[in-house]
Formats: structure tokens, sequence, C-alpha cells
């Protein structure tokens, strides 16, 4: 690929997830913790694309999300692409899809759910509505628009 | 035959499929008919309720006993070392689990009986877990529904007054969902049924009508189903005008069909006016007697593999 085509530094091994809505990478950073662990990671805001018009783009090196991790991505970014590198090329690729439900990521929005505060991993079941995708609490059984989780800092 | 409740937890209405609701429910009709009161010896059943209730808590508690169980547990969380020293429910439950062979539950939090089922070594059926389930008060509704009714297929069901806030409701209308049921939902806007759950009705194919006459629908209906409006959801001048829409009076049901049933979770305050409670058509008391066999019925299905 021509250098001067590369808006975000290309990485050596790792995975890169391109065509993030824009302004949804960060987000995606704190709720998945990427951020949290050692892998350096290079994040690319508003760039330009040619289907989206803007997106975000994430690059972590040295992980390869497996397809369970990366599907529930899909919950921020449907249209996400993965890209698995290695030695600077693209080994597979593959767009996410909506998971079944999604564990210990997100916290139950309902205050008064036991899983706010008990030593348990959240979960919630996914599902798609008229409305748009809803997630429902394994625990407090409140269902909740995904709108409601982009919204929540 | 080993029946497919055995040492299984009761933790919402959702998890218990058509044929499994109707073996509860005959097992009730079945034990109010014949008691058994050697079905439960040498069990003993925990009784664990981390708020207080007086049917749900009574009524478990004498199923226990009347079926020869013995009954240990606490009416009030505060008295708890969960509430006194800082203890997790999920350690609790862990305890309380090892002592007995199964245990009830009421919890002010939403989700506490699962969260329990997963602690726990023994199955736990769920007394209400704050605004979620109550699944037993359901299954008593079926068991009152089909003892008045002799079927639980196809009826006409009305359910009037809080249908927002009110659980017993929101899981009565799932279960019955599987039965064919039509359904009219009468309550003011401001306590409308859910759009959610309106939503599942629709995905589910059930037929259902909101209507604002109670009682152009009376002659219509095979089951009543009334429940409180509760006076502190609104200012008292709009309660005032509010609720003379949503009270049952004796007089209303001159047209009723003979077969049709008024029904109530209890308390009543004044939903109901008590001239009704002469009428051949209540039944909200025996409603709350069927509590017991109803929760018989589970404690029986759960703690004994072949009875059924």
């Amino acid at each position: 690929m021509p250098q001067h085509k590369l808006q975000v530094e290309a990485i050596a091994h790792g995975t890169v997830i391109d065509h993030i809505p824009a302004g949804m990478g960060i987000r995606i950073l704190k709720f998945f913790q990427l951020s949290d662990q050692d892998h350096p990671i290079t994040v690319g805001l508003n760039l330009r694309s040619k289907h989206q018009g803007k997106k975000d783009i994430i690059k972590v090196e040295d992980t390869v999300f497996d397809v369970t991790q990366a599907n529930q991505l899909a919950l921020f970014a449907k249209d996400a692409t993965i890209n698995v590198i290695d030695n600077y090329e693209v080994v597979e690729k593959y767009r996410v899809t909506l998971p079944d439900a999604i564990d210990s990521v997100l916290a139950c929005p309902n205050s008064n759910c036991i899983s706010n505060e008990e030593p348990v991993n959240t979960k919630f079941h996914i599902s798609e509505s008229a409305s748009g995708v809803v997630l429902k609490c394994h625990y407090c059984e409140k269902s909740f628009n995904q709108r409601l989780f982009n919204e929540l800092n | 035959m080993t029946n497919p409740l055995h040492n299984k937890h009761i933790i919402s209405i959702a998890d218990l499929s058509r044929d499994e609701l109707e073996l509860i429910v005959a097992t009730a009709k079945q034990l109010k008919q014949s008691p058994r009161p050697d079905l439960l010896t040498n069990k003993v059943v925990a009784s664990c309720f981390f708020e207080a209730s007086t049917r749900t808590r009574l009524s478990f508690e004498t199923a226990v006993q009347r079926l020869g169980g013995t009954v240990i547990g606490f009416d009030s969380g505060g008295n708890t070392s969960l509430a006194q020293k800082g203890e997790t429910l999920a350690d609790s439950v862990k305890v309380i689990s090892s002592y007995t062979d199964a245990f009830f539950m009421r919890h002010p939090k939403e989700g506490a009986a699962r969260l329990a089922s997963e602690f726990s070594s023994v199955p736990v059926i769920n007394g209400g877990d704050g605004a979620n389930q109550h699944p037993t008060q359901t299954l008593l509704d079926l068991f009152s529904i089909y003892e008045t009714q002799g079927t639980l297929e196809g009826l006409n069901v009305a359910f009037v007054g809080d249908l927002k806030y009110g659980r017993t409701v929101h899981s009565l209308a799932q279960a019955l969902s599987l039965f064919g049921c039509k359904f009219y939902f009468v309550s003011p806007a401001a306590l409308a049924m859910p759009d959610y759950l309106c939503e599942e009705l629709n995905q589910a194919g059930v037929n259902f009508e909101v209507v604002d006459d109670l009682e152009a629908v009376i002659p219509k209906l095979d089951v009543l189903y009334m429940t409180r409006v509760q006076k502190e959801r609104f200012d008292p001048t709009e309660y005032q005008h509010m609720k003379a829409n949503y009270i049952l009076t004796a007089k209303m049901l001159a047209n009723a069909k003979q077969n049709l049933k008024v029904l109530h979770p209890l308390p009543r305050v004044d939903e109901i006016t008590t001239d009704v409670d002469a009428t051949p058509h209540a039944y909200y008391f025996e409603q709350a007697e069927n509590g017991v066999y109803a929760r018989q019925a589970l404690l029986a299905l759960v703690l004994s593999e072949e009875f059924a």
C-alpha cells in the first residue's frame, strides 16, 4: 500500500478494528477496557472514509481478538471490520455480527439491579426489535435500548 | 417418570414452558383435592424474606407444613448477617443452601433470586425480587383461572388498574400469552402497559386491545384481573377524578357472563367495592387461598422426583 494513503501508522502484528462510526472509537476503548492492557494501541478519530464520511479506527498491537470478542464490538459499531495483521499483512478480514449475549463488559443501568452490588459478572441477552437493538439484563430482566449505553459515560 | 421440575430453580415465569405451567396447575388441583401431608417428610425448607411480606411468606410456610416439611428462616432482612455485617447475598446463599433441601426468598433488589440460584446447591424459588418477577403469584393466578374456567385456553381476560408497574400483571400476561387468550388493557394513560411488553405480545401474535371503558368490556370477559392504583402516583385531584374510572362495583357486573370471575392479587384498597364480595363473580379471597396449593405444587414438584 503506498505510504501516502496510510492515515494511521501500520502495525506489524495484531488487530485493526476499522469502520467504527466516528465518535464511537473512544467509547469502545473504554467499554472494552482496551487501554488497560499493556499492548500498544493506536487510535484514529474522524478519519476520512469513502462509505461512512468519517470513521474511527483502533489498532491493537500483539493481540488477536477471537470472533466472540470481536462480535461484542458490533453493539457499538455494527459495520466494523476486523483485520488480523501478521508481519504487516492482513491475514484475515471479517465483518462483525451481533452476538446473542454480552458478558462482563457493561454495567446494568438499573440502579436497583443486584448485579451492581454483588460479586458477579454482568450479562445481557441481545435481540433486535422494531425499535433497534435491545439488551436484556440476565439478572433484573429489564430491557434497554442499545442507544442508552452509547449515552452513558 | 421423573417430573421435569425436579431440582429446578423457579425464578421467572419466562423460564417455564407451557407444559410445565400446566403440570404445576394440575398438581395444585390434585393437592387441593387430595392432601399429601407426608410428601416433604424429613425435608427442611428455608423461608428467606429480606423484605416484609404477609401473604407470600405465610402461604409458603403453610405449604411446607401442610406437606409435612419443616420450615426455618427469617422474615426481615434487617436481622441477617447480610444487613448487619455486610455479608454478600452470594455468601449468605451458599451457607443457607448447605443447611436446607430448598429455599424460597423475597428480596428488594431485582435479579436477587437469579443470582441466588447461581450460588445455591439446592433449588431456589423466587418469592418476589424487587419490581421484577413474582412467579408464584402468577402460578396461583393461573390455578385460580383454571379452577374457575376449566381451561386456560382462549379466554377473554381484562387487566385493570396499574399496568405499568404491576409485576403480577406483566407475568400473568406473559404466561397467558402461551394459551391463546385475548387481552383487554384498562388503565389511566400514565399507568399503561409498558411498550416493551406490548411489543413482546405483538411478536408472540397475542390479540390485545387497549380500552377506556371498563363497564363496556365486562360482558365479553371470562376473567377480570383488578389491581390497585397507588394513590401516591397522582396528585389528589387527579386521583379522585381518575379512580372513578377504575373502580369495580357490583352494579357494573349486571351484564357479566355467568362464568366471569374477578381476581385481584390483594391487598385491595378501594378499587373493588365491598358489594362485589357478595356476587358470584368475586374470587379474590379463594385466589389468595389458592396460593397455598400453588406453592405446595411447586415444592412437591421441585423436591420429589417421582411426584406428578
